[in-house]
């Protein structure tokens, strides 16, 4: 199979993570599209890697991995702070910030 | 390349490391690491003073091996396998860095303005009952045990590592996590408030959530250029982007999500949603070092960007930059018209010179590049101390930052109504101050380069946002101060030399800019 299929593929799950960012309204959710996001990019990496013919892209897919583990820890954190205060993880009860 | 000869049983030959070249960074990045072991083993009353030292120190030392790495006059060379590139910018970025952190580790470590400081690490109010709500007996008595939570420290250390990597970085991959360890301790640091917990949660979880987004969307360019180019090195990819053959869509597409994730970072144009709310929300304190180090540190990095990789094609990708610098430059000025919150007020200012910025990071000259550090220079310390004049300003609910609030001020405190004023005429470009000449700098590179419209439209949006800096002015001396109104708090050492610092240097950079201007033009980027 063609790997350029791959690359449609990492697209199409970066663009469903990107809408599912910007119309899900539970912060947990929108976390996960954003780790929706990364983990298409992996797949791109890998894809350009096996294209190229060299082993960068799949390094580089480690280093990912791992910096996303650490935004998880760091998101969490941030959403369990805000969920003790206010019962809620809704993105859209957290309004108290604007104009 | 290199991974295909690995497969092949190659002996793996370690990378030089120039361990003097890159010490700043390795003071800094080993202070945080001992910084978090202090946090842990230290008791509690001690921490304060152990926290404190430590910072400082290393930010000393820090300094001193950069002065000495930089007199001592070695060549400008990249190390750690092309990863890092230690060169005139770098070196100037380094300093600007530096010397901005310690001003805002001064802030942040301040316990007078505060009694007790003004950071919390439980903000659950009333959860798990280590302090209450603030004011309380059961808070008093908390802050007077504990003195302060110093968790931030190490923190800001942190940030500062991965800023000062993020300016260096060689390679798009050392960029990306770069990026990631400058933004993830600011986004903890945000959540941290002790005053107004929910608004600083939540300034927290939007600046997480928006931040995890758009560097998603750097992420996804850096894969589109790395298919590209077949590599992720700055000069691979100029080289690739007049030899290839391989279709354009990757080259610009990469080009386009990745300058997305920086100009997020630095708060520009039609990127800027997060940059009120965060900066209103976050403790004062760190939003003063948050908004002065990381528009430092982003504009670093999209100078090296587009300067090393994409200055050859930048014919093709010039147009839409001059899009977004004036949509920066006008969203900036006429949305910070309507605003009634200082500190909201500030973040617009800072958006409207994002665009200022932009428009010298564009010209892809040598003059551009020195105007643009001169001008992040300048603007990093006034908007420093822009933001450490706020934190005195103070009610009893803590900080009084609706603009009401602020009539008459020069009445009771004449002192920090002369400073402010001061400050917001350097914000404004007066001369005489270090936003006239930072300006000049940059829009004389612009109009040598050709953007003779862009500089006009930048002049009138200066203008615009001049008049929201005088109404404030004109609020303080010219309003009868209301009878209950916020007094001025007499600042500690600490808050005292960081808002002396900031301003020295905008008086300095406004009177005498040669020595720094000859540091910014120090010589071009290396790769």
């Amino acid at each position: 199979m063609s790997p350029t299929n791959y690359l449609l593929l990492s697209a199409l799950l970066f663009t469903v993570g990107a809408v599912g960012v910007l119309v899900r309204r539970n912060a947990i959710v929108v976390f996960m599209c954003i780790e929706l996001m990364l983990n298409a990019v992996n797949l791109t990496l890998v894809t350009f890697s096996r294209i190229n013919g060299t082993l960068d892209g799949q390094v580089m897919a480690f280093f990912v991995m791992v910096v996303a583990a650490a935004e998880v820890v760091v998101g969490l954190a941030i959403i369990m702070s805000i969920f003790r205060t206010r019962r809620s993880s809704s993105v859209d009860d957290a309004n108290l910030l604007k104009y | 390349m290199t991974g295909l000869v690995l497969a092949q049983g190659a002996p793996i030959t370690a990378p030089e490391v120039a361990y003097f070249a890159i010490s700043p960074l390795l003071v800094v990045l080993g202070a945080a690491c001992a910084g978090v072991l202090v946090e842990a083993f230290v008791p509690r009353h001690q921490r304060w003073a152990a926290q404190v030292g430590l910072t400082l120190l290393a930010l000393v030392t820090a300094g001193v091996l950069l002065v000495a790495y930089a007199r001592g006059g070695a060549p400008a060379a990249t190390t750690l396998a092309g990863a890092i590139s230690v060169d005139s910018p770098t070196l100037f970025l380094w300093g600007t860095l530096l010397g901005l952190t310690v001003a805002g580790v001064l802030l942040i470590a301040d316990r007078s303005v505060e009694p007790g400081g003004a950071f919390v690490t439980d903000a659950a109010a009333g959860g798990s009952g280590r302090s209450g709500p603030v004011g309380t007996v059961q808070d008093r008595i908390t802050a007077g045990r504990t003195g302060m939570q110093t968790e931030v420290l190490p923190l800001t250390l942190f940030a500062l590592g991965g800023m000062m990597t993020f300016c260096a970085a060689n390679d798009l991959l050392t960029m990306f996590v770069a990026l990631e360890v400058l933004s993830l301790p600011l986004y903890l640091m945000c959540g941290l408030a002790r005053r107004r917990r929910l608004l600083s949660q939540e300034a927290a979880v939007k600046y997480f959530l928006l931040g995890a987004f758009a560097s998603a969307f750097f992420l996804y360019g850096v894969a589109l250029l790395y298919g590209y180019a077949g590599s992720v090195r700055l000069a691979d990819i100029a080289g690739a982007s007049v030899a290839s053959q391989r279709s354009d869509t990757l080259l610009f597409g990469g080009l386009a999500l990745l300058v997305v994730g920086l100009l997020f970072k630095a708060a520009v144009g039609p990127f800027h949603t997060w940059t009120p709310d965060v900066y209103q929300g976050a403790p004062t304190p760190v939003t003063a070092f948050m908004s002065a180090a990381t528009k430092v540190a982003a504009f670093g990095a999209i100078l090296r960007v587009l300067t090393v990789a994409f200055g050859d094609s930048r014919w093709e990708w010039r147009g839409v930059l001059w899009a977004v610098a004036i949509a920066s430059m006008v969203i900036g000025a006429v949305i910070g018209l309507t605003q009634t919150d200082v500190k909201r007020m500030v973040a617009y200012s800072s958006i409207a010179h994002a665009g200022f910025i932009l428009i010298g990071a564009i010209a892809i000259t040598e003059q551009g590049l020195s105007g643009t550090m001169f001008y992040l220079l300048s603007y990093g310390f006034t908007s420093l101390a822009v933001f450490g004049v706020i934190s005195l300003v103070r009610d009893a609910d803590g900080e009084a930052t609706h603009l009401s609030q602020w009539a008459g001020l020069a009445k009771r405190s004449p002192l920090v109504a002369g400073v402010m004023t001061f400050l917001l005429l350097a914000l404004a470009g007066i001369p005489l101050t270090s936003g006239f000449t930072g300006k000049f700098a940059v829009f004389s590179a612009a109009l040598a380069d050709g953007m003779a419209p862009l500089v006009v439209v930048a002049l009138i949006a200066s203008a615009v946002a001049a008049f929201f800096y005088l109404r404030v002015i004109v609020l303080m001396y010219f309003s009868e101060p209301a009878p209950d109104g916020p007094t001025v708090t007499v600042p500690g050492a600490f808050t005292t030399a960081a808002i002396t610092l900031g301003v020295l240097i905008t008086l300095l950079l406004g009177v005498a800019p040669t020595l720094a201007l000859s540091w910014a033009a120090g010589g071009p980027f290396v790769s």
